[in-house]
């Protein structure tokens, strides 16, 4: 899952900072020329710039490699299409169930304020999201990969009842859809 | 003194009214510290409070935090600026007004008229209140708002007055000879370059800030005034983001100008510092569209801008910066009191923080991060471990009568408490986001709240913390003098 790994890259790099940090403060008593020190940690931050570029630019290529603007334009034919109005505070949807395995599009927009369209699985994890915006058409496509009962929540402060603007979005699997 | 110190021949920084500005930072920091305690109390279900005084809460402590960083902080840099620039005290002094101005007409809008919309005011909601706050009260929260940008304004442009007074141009204040000729070793000092840093993006961040507030205030008043909702945001994010970054790049100039005294060695400029300054003045102007990475209606050339400079925007005075004072701390036979460990927890707060800002910037990530409290988890790092740090260890460095004082045994059990208190509390928000708990809710599922109720002790133990600094500063305001100005470091 893409939160564990984010966790884990965060804590992990966060965590060597903090050694790097304990590591010189328990040497900082002591005493050294500080023109040695800078020689040596000028090498250093050369070697950290070239490994932080060497990091960086192929994870920005690779990350940037899918980006899920234009995919409702590559949506396959069969794509099913989901009209999305957000309003203070509630969501008015005009399809309530899709199949496991369907590509589905939710064209998201808003009457009124800024909201946040975003879909959580049964687990309350967060799965994808888009903003719902006046006089813009926000097109998210999403692909569910487990059955179940999904929620909408609004994930963009609009007012009093934001925490409360939620709805449902059914996922079946193929035979629950036949047998309906 | 330091080296380049004194150079506009201004020797007598007014003290007074920065410890004037001190001051209210230290109570307003504290005060919408325990605002912020509430809101998490109110999560855990810890006490019972109405979701729109909750919001009206978090309304005036998303504006009351921004504002009142960007005062501490513009007191750090106008301290030790009029070092090295004639400032004027008339305008530093008119700032604060036109602050405290606002700070009422901001409180009387959310306190008085129910005003919940949010710092962030997005179009068009401060004008869609629903019956719970009215076009008088959103009128008197953007008014306060663009009053006290204005102050900072007039600040700035104060800034670039003196800056080019005194070195010709604010290229020359960033260093640009030296960086693009011969290093002849006389580049300005740290504290001018990051000045002159602050000065243009600001200028350039309020006038937008400014702009986006007085079409929002017609359009309360004329509805058939309408504004695309897409460039409100844009102008907001500018804005917001320039804004509180410089609330950094102005309170760094403590630890360069602190550090130094403790650690007994000089923090001068050479060709990499100023090129990271340059390249952070371009990037922190650009960057802000990873703030509408979930817009998809944005151009995607600016998404993937806001990724990429997301990714670079940070590291060259980061690194530097980091690299910098760890480099001056390193077996220098440092003086460790709570100035120092605050000013190096600071700096920790800054490049630790800005790891998970950079992970929610990745166009895929912010797909499920966006708007949960991963977002306040990155930016409490580096605004409360690092910014507050700073102005707290600034703060308590004034309180000092000499570098060698002793701390008191409260100070140093505040300090401890503070730093374990923030990275548990900021820790929690992470948690919390990573498991999709969404940022700006009143109300959480039962399964978020003992989060809430993990993350409020934290909260706790950060505020008292902070009650102490700030009992101790006042108590010392009027009681010592300066050390910086007596100090020197070679």
């Amino acid at each position: 899952m893409m939160q564990e790994t984010v966790w884990l890259i965060t804590t992990v790099s966060i965590a060597t900072l903090a050694a790097v940090f304990v590591w010189v403060i328990t040497r900082s008593r002591q005493r050294a020329e500080y023109k040695t020190i800078q020689q040596s940690g000028y090498r250093w931050r050369k070697r950290l710039f070239v490994a932080l570029a060497a990091a960086g630019i192929p994870l920005m290529g690779v990350t940037l490699m899918k980006m899920p603007y234009a995919a409702a334009t590559n949506a396959d034919a069969q794509a099913l299409h989901v009209d999305a109005m957000g309003y203070q505070w509630y969501w008015e949807i005009s399809e309530s169930e899709a199949q496991v395995g369907q590509t589905v599009v939710f064209r998201v927009e808003s009457a009124d304020v800024n909201h946040g369209f975003g879909i959580y699985d049964e687990s309350m994890r967060l799965v994808a999201q888009t903003q719902a915006m006046p006089g813009y058409t926000n097109e998210l496509v999403h692909v569910f990969d487990q059955p179940g009962t999904y929620q909408i929540l609004c994930l963009e402060y609009c007012g009093v009842a934001h925490h409360q603007m939620k709805a449902e979005f059914q996922v079946l699997t193929n035979q629950e859809e036949g047998g309906a | 003194m330091m080296s380049h110190a004194n150079e506009s021949g201004n020797t007598q920084p007014a003290q007074p009214l920065v410890n004037i500005y001190v001051g209210v930072s230290a109570v307003v920091l504290l005060l919408m510290m325990i605002v912020g305690l509430v809101m998490r109390l109110a999560q855990g279900e810890m006490l019972d409070i109405s979701p729109g005084f909750f919001y009206q809460l978090l309304t005036v402590h998303g504006a009351g935090m921004v504002g009142i960083a960007a005062l501490g902080s513009a007191a750090i840099m106008w301290y030790f600026a009029s070092r090295y620039l004639d400032l004027s005290r008339t305008l530093f002094v008119a700032n604060l007004l036109l602050f405290l101005v606002g700070v009422v007409m901001i409180l009387g809008s959310i306190l008085g008229g129910g005003f919940a919309a949010g710092w962030t005011f997005l179009y068009p909601l401060p004008a869609k209140g629903m019956g719970l706050w009215g076009t008088g009260a959103a009128a008197l929260f953007l008014g306060g708002l663009l009053l006290i940008g204005t102050g900072f304004l007039i600040l700035h442009l104060d800034f670039a007055r003196a800056i080019t007074r005194q070195y010709g141009s604010l290229g020359q204040g960033l260093g640009w000879p030296q960086l693009f000729g011969r290093d002849s070793g006389e580049a300005p000092p740290p504290t001018v370059v990051a000045s002159t840093m602050v000065t243009i993006v600001n200028i350039l961040g309020i006038t937008a800030g400014a702009a986006i507030l007085v079409m929002s205030l017609v359009n309360l008043y004329v509805p058939s005034f309408t504004i695309d909702p897409l460039l409100a945001k844009n102008l907001i994010y500018f804005f917001g983001h320039v804004f509180i970054n410089a609330t950094i790049y102005m309170a760094i100039i403590a630890v360069y100008e602190i550090l130094p005294l403790y650690a007994k060695r000089p923090w001068k400029p050479n060709k990499a510092f100023l090129a990271a300054w340059t390249a952070s003045t371009i990037m922190v102007l650009i960057v802000y569209p990873h703030h509408l990475l979930m817009d998809f209606a944005m151009p995607t050339w600016m998404m993937v801008m806001g990724q990429v400079i997301s990714y670079t925007s940070g590291l060259p005075v980061l690194v530097v910066t980091t690299f910098g004072a760890l480099m001056l701390i390193y077996r220098s036979g440092m003086r460790w009191d709570v100035t120092s460990s605050l000013l190096v927890l600071s700096v920790f707060g800054w490049a630790a923080g800005v790891i998970p800002a950079i992970v929610d910037a990745t166009i895929r990530v912010n797909m499920v991060m966006h708007n949960t409290l991963w977002v306040p988890g990155h930016f409490h790092f580096y605004l409360l471990i690092g910014v507050a740090s700073m102005l707290f260890g600034f703060m308590h460095f004034l309180g000092k009568e000499s570098v060698e004082q002793e701390d008191r045994w409260f100070a140093r059990w505040a300090f401890w408490g503070f730093m374990f208190g923030s990275l548990g509390f900021v820790f929690m928000f992470l948690y919390s986001g990573a498991n999709s708990v969404p940022r700006r809710f009143a109300e959480h599922l039962p399964q978020w709240v003992p989060y809430d109720q993990i993350a409020s002790a934290f909260v706790a133990v950060v505020v008292t913390s902070v009650l102490v600094f700030a009992l101790q500063f006042l108590a010392r305001l009027f009681a010592t003098r300066p050390v910086a100005l007596a100090t020197e470091v070679n």
